[in-house]
């Protein structure tokens, strides 16, 4: 009887004390359900939010502004996505994730979708079991030297030191290219592009190594951009496009679509101003690309009108590449990043 | 008969809850893995790592496997580990010195510093030395010259290196004679004979003279880079600059107090047998100092190995940046590595504290 | 001679120290003074001004961002939340140090009070609030959220621990001593990066922590394994008779541990703690690393503002000043704790 009163009183006391330590914890801690890894859209409606992976500072891609704001083509694709589900394009919540841990933080559930300049590869969609679902931006791997190097092409950087990201994979075809052509290049890696931007400019290393888009964007980060001057050769191919995890086909053909139909919508000549006036078009292709025509939307499990809510918000592809990267902004040529039929590897699959 | 049931009651309870934790969150584990379509697998160490480690000691290159980048990462650690313990320790205990100096303006100075760094953080510490490094350095074309021989600018510290077998031999012969009389001390008679005083002079004696026998191999300004000779990269610099400066000041902490522990009257008695205050200080009071701070000091070092991970902070290529972001991430393996990882600062911190214990439990005994 | 004289130049050692230091003063100094105040830049719209030749720190930097340093990305109108919050806690932590009775209302209110209505203030979403998510927490602010719940977290789970260490069960004693030596073991930024990435995978699948939340519970556990060896150091220092007199009273065991043991090894640990909490306090920078925009994230984000671009010298040495203070504070707090309780005890 005296044991069991102990035993009682004991259990008390530590029940006590544990729940001194719960409240400081449960206080703050804010632990929600996230997207099991079948129904990721029923997930992001029941919350609210779309949690999408973004870069932590690529001009073009993904970039805060003065006020804190994300821009870029990337964060463009986000609120595209928002909007197209949630009728809200505030409602995309933004992970800044680094080179290294982007791939572990998609894998654990804590974003829906990885939008961040990542090359889409071989080793990515097998060994890390993750969808590779379309492509936003066609890159190569180049450099960013320092003109007065006298640099002209990549071969002429041996010996040199040149700085990158670490989890990319740059420092792949950078070792690659040094085995293939002999030329011995030094890599010091960093966790973000503008650390590894500014140990450059303190003339730690002879330049900077990214895919084509981000070393425009970078170098428009630079303190005298007209110091640096970006090689025009490419030493790889880098589709820069978007991730989520396997096994939801559901929002793999949502995410794949909504990327189909941007294009497309470029391609019909549906813009930001135009996209309500085009309801009355002759165009069965516009018809159903803005929800007047066929029940794609339903048949996507959303509504009919998700992408006229899209268009509407971001543009079509060609309207974000010219924010981020035309004249105005970052001025990089379109080039790859061209609809096919005007010279580059947009080619969409037909609305049908 | 109580107390026992009552014993097993609680043991069993504890035993229980630990394996329920435990299984659910290996349960967890693999349900999420298998959900991925991924499993726990450590070939994928054997595997080509294919990319390049700026810094290293050790053989690699692009074609070397994962495994072998624990290797490479983790001798970074342990040469930075081993440069910020000696530089913290010497620098702590110049501090300490000053302190104790009975000069108001040394120790007033050393009271500034050591309030200075012990409250400011140090990563802010280390990645500001970090910066300052680059931008008081001169680049490459205007580096510092010293003895037409060494080099110092943004790209680092080029010194010259020494090669040769006179150079190799002279300089192992010495490490395995000091070493050997540090063990066999007393049997060889010289317990009279303080060793601290006695070895490291004679192993700075035999590193110069196989410095005079080797053949030196000075660094060339070429191309993009100097070639040849030996490169501290800034990124290494920096590391053992802020951590060593860090560290020093708790090292001068732990000494003061051991020296103020020693009992006045060890340094009265040292004076009265006609010992001079150095001798008395590196005779009498340092070595019975170095008895009571062994348990901080380890305490100190094991922080210091720990503290080499804030290197990713700079991009020092030491474990955590080579092996917990490069490897895990170029080979997915997020629970592998980071098992690894961890088991690998677990055994360095047992193994170490283990090694100062038993030097501990040697003085102790010495001490009777 | 003036004995403070003798002092600085008694000895041939201590003059050509003197003469030594004051060299290096000479040389050291001046330069920092111009770069600091006289050459520094106070005021001005962006990085221009402060590039010019001869020019020192650019403090206008510091000045433009000063708000962003304290409060991150908190949103504008919903800023003077935190400064209630803080100043709740200032005021009842001050009232814990220093109130002359009813210290256990303070405390009690230190430890249940100031956590849930610091807590609904930071994070709204009832009573009105506006909810604030937490990635928009930042700055210094965030280094005072993560210190005081991994602090009020860490000394009950460390009390347990150190309890637990002592236990005369083997079995209890091993677990305790295989959590503490495994925090103890492992460098925090390795643990940090652990929780970031790992912790999902061994939660049930759908159910994710906040980023914040993660590195709490990191914080919390690793700074409680540190906690344990210093209370149990504490424990042992009470002498064995308190534990026998109160037993010979007629207390229960665990009465006699916790009324009578568990108060005296709390104030002979009290520097202990108060090292914890500095140590604890500069720790809190290593959350940048793993992706939380502290004070230091904070800083590191400025820095490549177009306006003030590479002004790193004058960001960390804010944020080391910031610190140095802080720290200061709360060494200050805790001799002052320490003092008090010295004094009733002689009492």
């Amino acid at each position: 009887m005296q044991t069991l009163k102990d035993l009682l009183r004991r259990g008390a006391l530590a029940a006590i004390a544990g729940g001194i330590a719960a409240l400081f914890a449960g206080n703050v801690a804010l632990a929600q359900l996230a997207p099991p890894p079948g129904p990721t859209v029923e997930a992001i409606k029941r919350r609210g939010t779309l949690n999408c992976g973004i870069d932590t500072g690529v001009p073009g891609f993904a970039a805060q502004d003065a006020s804190g704001t994300w821009k870029g083509i990337d964060i463009d694709y986000c609120r595209a996505l928002a909007v197209a589900i949630l009728g809200d394009a505030s409602k995309s919540k933004y992970t800044p994730t680094t080179a290294a841990a982007r791939f572990t933080v998609l894998q654990s559930g804590e974003i829906d979708v990885l939008i961040r300049d990542s090359t889409l590869t071989f080793t990515r969609s097998t060994a890390l079991g993750l969808d590779q679902v379309a492509v936003n931006f066609y890159a190569g791997q180049g450099f960013l030297v320092r003109k007065a190097l006298g640099v002209s092409k990549a071969a002429d950087l041996q010996g040199a030191t040149i700085c990158t990201v670490t989890g990319a994979t740059l420092e792949l075809n950078i070792a690659d290219f040094a085995r293939s052509t002999g030329a011995r290049i030094g890599t010091l890696l960093f966790d973000k592009a503008e650390e590894a931007i500014a140990a450059m400019e303190a003339g730690r290393c002879d330049g900077y190594t990214d895919d084509s888009g981000s070393l425009a964007g970078m170098r428009s980060t630079l303190k005298v951009p007209a110091d640096w001057m970006v090689l025009p050769e490419l030493i790889s191919k880098e589709p820069l496009g978007i991730h989520i995890r396997s096994g939801d086909p559901r929002w793999q053909k949502i995410v794949f679509w909504l990327d189909t139909m941007l294009k497309s919508a470029e391609e019909f000549g549906v813009t930001q101003a135009n996209a309500d006036q085009m309801k009355s078009s002759k165009d069965p292709f516009v018809l159903r690309l803005i929800g007047v025509e066929g029940d794609f939307g339903k048949m996507l499990g959303l509504d009919n009108d998700f992408f006229l809510r899209a268009v509407k918000t971001v543009g079509n592809y060609g309207e974000m590449y010219d924010r981020h990267f035309g004249p105005n902004a970052l001025d990089l040529p379109r080039g790859l990043n061209n609809l096919w039929n005007k010279g580059g590897m947009h080619y969409t699959l037909p609305l049908r | 008969m109580h107390a026992r049931l009552k014993a097993w009651a609680w043991q069993g309870a504890a035993v229980l809850a630990v394996a329920l934790l435990a299984t659910w969150f290996a349960h967890n584990l693999s349900a999420n893995l298998a959900a991925r379509g991924m499993e726990v697998d450590f070939s994928f160490l054997a595997a080509r790592a294919g990319f390049d480690i700026p810094f290293r000691l050790v053989e690699w290159d692009s074609s070397y496997p994962y495994g072998w980048a624990l290797y490479v990462s983790g001798v970074n650690t342990l040469l930075a580990s081993a440069l910020i313990i000696v530089l913290a320790s010497a620098l702590g205990l110049l501090l300490a010195l000053m302190r104790l100096s009975g000069n108001p303006l040394a120790a007033g100075t050393a009271r500034a510093v050591i309030e200075l760094v012990r409250n400011t953080p140090q990563l802010v510490q280390i990645v500001f030395v970090y910066v300052a490094v680059l931008q008081v350095l001169p680049p490459m074309r205007n580096s510092i010259t010293w003895f037409g021989g060494i080099f110092l600018n943004v790209r680092g510290l080029y010194l010259p290196s020494p090669s040769g077998t006179a150079y190799n031999w002279i300089l192992a012969a010495t490490v395995v004679a000091v070493l050997a009389a540090a063990l066999l001390w007393r049997r060889l008679g010289l317990a009279a004979v303080p060793r601290l005083v006695v070895l490291p002079p004679v192993l700075l004696l035999g590193a110069v003279l196989a410095g005079f026998n080797a053949a030196w191999e000075y660094p060339v300004l070429r191309g993009f880079n100097f070639v040849g000779g030996t490169r501290v990269p800034p990124e290494l610099l920096a590391l053992v600059l802020g951590l060593g400066i860090y560290t020093s000041v708790f090292i001068a902490e732990i000494i003061r107090a051991a020296i103020a522990g020693i009992h006045r009257g060890q340094a009265e008695a040292a004076r009265s047998l006609g010992l001079t205050a150095h001798q008395s200080m590196f005779l009498v009071i340092l070595p019975q100092a170095l008895r009571i701070l062994i348990p901080p000091l380890t305490s100190q070092y094991l922080n210091i190995i720990k503290s080499t991970t804030l290197g990713a902070a700079i991009a020092y290529p030491e474990i955590l940046q080579i092996f917990a972001r490069t490897v895990l991430n170029q080979s997915g393996r997020a629970v592998e590595v980071m098992t690894l990882v961890l088991g690998v600062f677990l055994v360095v911190n047992l193994l170490t504290s283990a090694a100062m214990n038993a030097w501990n439990r040697r003085l102790m005994l010495q001490g009777r | 001679m003036h004995p403070l004289l003798r002092a600085l130049f008694g000895t041939k050692l201590n003059a050509a120290l003197t003469l030594l230091m004051l060299a290096t003063f000479a040389w050291a100094l001046p330069p920092l003074f111009r770069w600091l105040l006289s050459d520094a830049v106070w005021q001005a719209e962006n990085r221009t001004a402060c590039t010019a030749a001869g020019t020192g720190a650019c403090w206008a930097f510091i000045r433009a961002r000063f708000a962003l340093f304290f409060y991150g990305l908190y949103p504008v109108p919903e800023r003077w939340r935190a400064d209630l919050g803080l100043l709740l806690l200032a005021v009842v932590g001050a009232g814990a140090l220093f109130a002359r009775r009813g210290r256990g209302w303070w405390l009690a209110a230190l430890v249940t009070l100031v956590p849930l209505a610091g807590g609904i203030l930071l994070a709204g979403g009832i009573l009105g609030l506006k909810p604030v998510p937490t990635p928009q927490w930042g700055g210094l602010l965030l280094n005072v959220v993560i210190s005081f719940v991994a602090m009020a977290g860490a000394i009950p789970l460390g009390i347990l621990l150190a309890f637990g260490r002592r236990s005369a069960y083997p079995v209890i004693r091993w677990i305790s001593v295989a959590m503490i030596e495994f925090w103890r073991g492992v460098p925090l930024l390795t643990i940090l990066f652990m929780g970031l990435i790992l912790l999902p995978l061994f939660l049930p699948q759908g159910v994710t922590v906040d980023n914040l939340v993660r590195a709490l519970i990191v914080m919390t556990l690793f700074n409680a394994a540190y906690m344990a060896e210093t209370i149990r150091g504490g424990l042992q220092g009470v002498p064995r008779g308190q534990a026998e007199a109160a037993a010979a009273l007629g207390l229960h065991p665990a009465q006699v541990q916790l009324l009578i043991v568990l108060p005296q090894a709390l104030r002979l640990s009290i520097p202990g703690i108060v090292n914890i909490a500095v140590d604890l306090f500069k720790d809190t920078t290593l959350v940048s690393i793993v992706g939380l925009f502290d004070l230091m994230g904070v800083v590191n984000q400025s820095m490549k503002d177009p306006a003030w671009l590479g002004l790193a010298a004058e960001g960390y040495t804010f944020a080391a000043i910031v610190f140095f203070f802080a720290c200061l504070v709360i060494s200050l707090g805790g001799s002052l704790l320490e003092r008090r309780f010295a004094v009733a005890h002689r009492r």
